[in-house]
């Protein structure tokens, strides 16, 4: 989906916990907090406490406030979506909850740039994940002691929000492609890049075939969490397509922890793991014209606890954006 | 999409990283002989305090259960598990950590309905197939004693 008149994302932010502050784009968070517990009691209020840390943190930096926006996409990976519900209890602003597993912040991103290309004027695209609240939800107890399988990746204790709106400021929300339910039969929840690698590579080479593009027309592509093991397997489905993905690839899920040193085996993963890196890393990069064309993919594993118990293949779901520092150009 | 699910399940094994099985196996060794270790040593302890051998080895599997516990409850039982991995789950410590790590995870949802109904989330199945496990052997036992 190609926007007529690109809209633009006017201001964003990320808050993350300890572990995230301690890696490699530590200095992009607005917001650590050292016992990830964020001053709250229970996890879940903690991850709903670094929605609205986000979220104030994107407004602050435009000047703008919540009554100003028309529209919240917001999303996380709890149960019935609490993190983003609640954070928005008090917002009084119309409320979009979602769901696309760790996929979500582009979806909030597709979404609020498609209404802000429309009827509204800003819309507040969120998401969060918390390691100890999806921990207790899709694993074992926090205390329970036990070992990672290497293909296995580490939950970002982390949360982006992004401000789009119909302005000049940059960067530019360009295209849109939202990703077909890809499923091959991966039922490993330990390897969930693999699992969501085929959808990534099918958004991918769908978007480069209706856009006429290529990877070498854009400077950064980067997937959302496929990991170490999810990385690779995409680089190989592309090439099968007929792409090289070359030098420009990266994955959030690479760029957010040093893997050897930080203990997180695969890489990171979790809806805030792509938010705050788009939000933190990318997006003032491509404000101040160090990146040019950016291509960012979420990916979400579609499953719950109950599918993998009943022994369901995992399916992937693959958003994309296409940024661009500039208002012109590149289709 | 060009791959077939067969092709890919050969693509993935490619790619994921094996199990460090020799890393794994002797942190399991030595942890887990620790533990043994310990065992033995409270054993002879408690013999040489004075207590019968029945009371003893009771009070030494206690002692293992009660310092897995506060292992747990002050956070660095699971750092252990990291590197011990099986050698921390098979002893009875790992049986303590597997009750006491859910009870302090779901407190939050209240005495009763939390930790009450959670509390043997990852323990159940042991307790279950164990107690269902020890009547059969107790009805071939039975049996053949009969015989």
């Amino acid at each position: 989906m190609i926007l007529d008149s690109p809209v633009s994302v006017f201001s964003s932010a990320a808050v993350g916990g300890k572990k995230e502050g301690e890696g490699p784009l530590g200095a992009d968070f607005d917001f650590i907090n050292e016992d990830s517990r964020f001053g709250e009691k229970t996890w879940e209020k903690a991850e709903s406490k670094m929605q609205e840390l986000a979220a104030k943190a994107a407004l602050k930096k435009c000047g703008l406030s919540m009554t100003d926006m028309d529209f919240i996409f917001a999303g996380d990976l709890l149960n019935q979506c609490i993190a983003s519900a609640f954070s928005a209890r008090g917002s009084k602003v119309p409320y979009i909850g979602l769901y696309g597993a760790c996929s979500t912040f582009a979806e909030a991103l597709g979404l609020s740039a498609i209404f802000a290309e429309g009827i509204a004027q800003n819309c507040l695209a969120v998401a969060s994940s918390h390691f100890c609240s999806a921990e207790r939800q899709y694993r074992f107890p926090l205390e329970y002691g036990g070992q990672r399988p290497p293909s296995s990746q580490w939950t970002a204790t982390a949360s982006g929000a992004a401000v789009v709106s119909k302005n000049e400021r940059p960067p530019f929300i360009k295209a849109v492609c939202f990703g077909t339910v890809e499923d091959l039969g991966i039922n490993d929840q330990n390897n969930m890049g693999a699992a969501m690698a085929p959808s990534a590579s099918a958004t991918l080479s769908t978007f480069f075939k209706d856009t006429y593009t290529d990877p070498s027309d854009y400077d950064l592509i980067v997937t959302g969490d496929l990991g170490a093991v999810g990385a690779e397997l995409l680089k190989e489905l592309m090439e099968k397509e007929g792409f090289d993905l070359g030098e420009n690839y990266n994955d959030c899920g690479l760029m957010l922890f040093e893997r050897e040193k930080q203990q997180v085996e695969s890489g990171a993963s979790g809806c805030g793991c792509s938010a705050a890196v788009i939000s933190g890393h990318i997006i003032p990069k491509l404000r101040c014209g160090e990146l040019k064309n950016v291509l960012a993919i979420s990916t979400g594993a579609l499953m719950s606890p109950t599918s993998v118990l009943q022994g369901e293949t995992i399916p992937g779901v693959a958003h994309l954006i296409c940024f661009s520092s500039e208002k012109g150009g590149i289709f | 999409m060009s791959v077939s699910p067969k092709e890919y399940k050969k693509m993935e094994e490619k790619a994921a990283p094996k199990t460090k099985s020799l890393r794994n196996l002797s942190g399991a060794f030595f942890i887990g002989g620790a533990f043994c270790l310990l065992g033995q040593a409270l054993l002879e302890l408690y013999k040489n305090l004075g207590m019968g051998s029945p009371s003893a080895s009771l009070l030494t599997s206690v002692s293992l259960i009660a310092l897995s516990a506060v292992l747990t409850g002050i956070g660095v039982y699971d750092k252990i598990a990291k590197f011990g991995g099986g050698g921390t789950l098979v002893p009875i410590t790992g049986f303590a950590n597997a009750v006491v790590s859910p009870a302090m995870e779901y407190k939050s949802e209240g005495f009763v309905l939390g930790l009450g109904v959670k509390i043997f989330t990852v323990a159940g199945p042991v307790i279950v197939y164990g107690t269902l496990a020890s009547v059969v052997y107790g009805a071939i036992y039975y049996i053949m004693n009969k015989i």
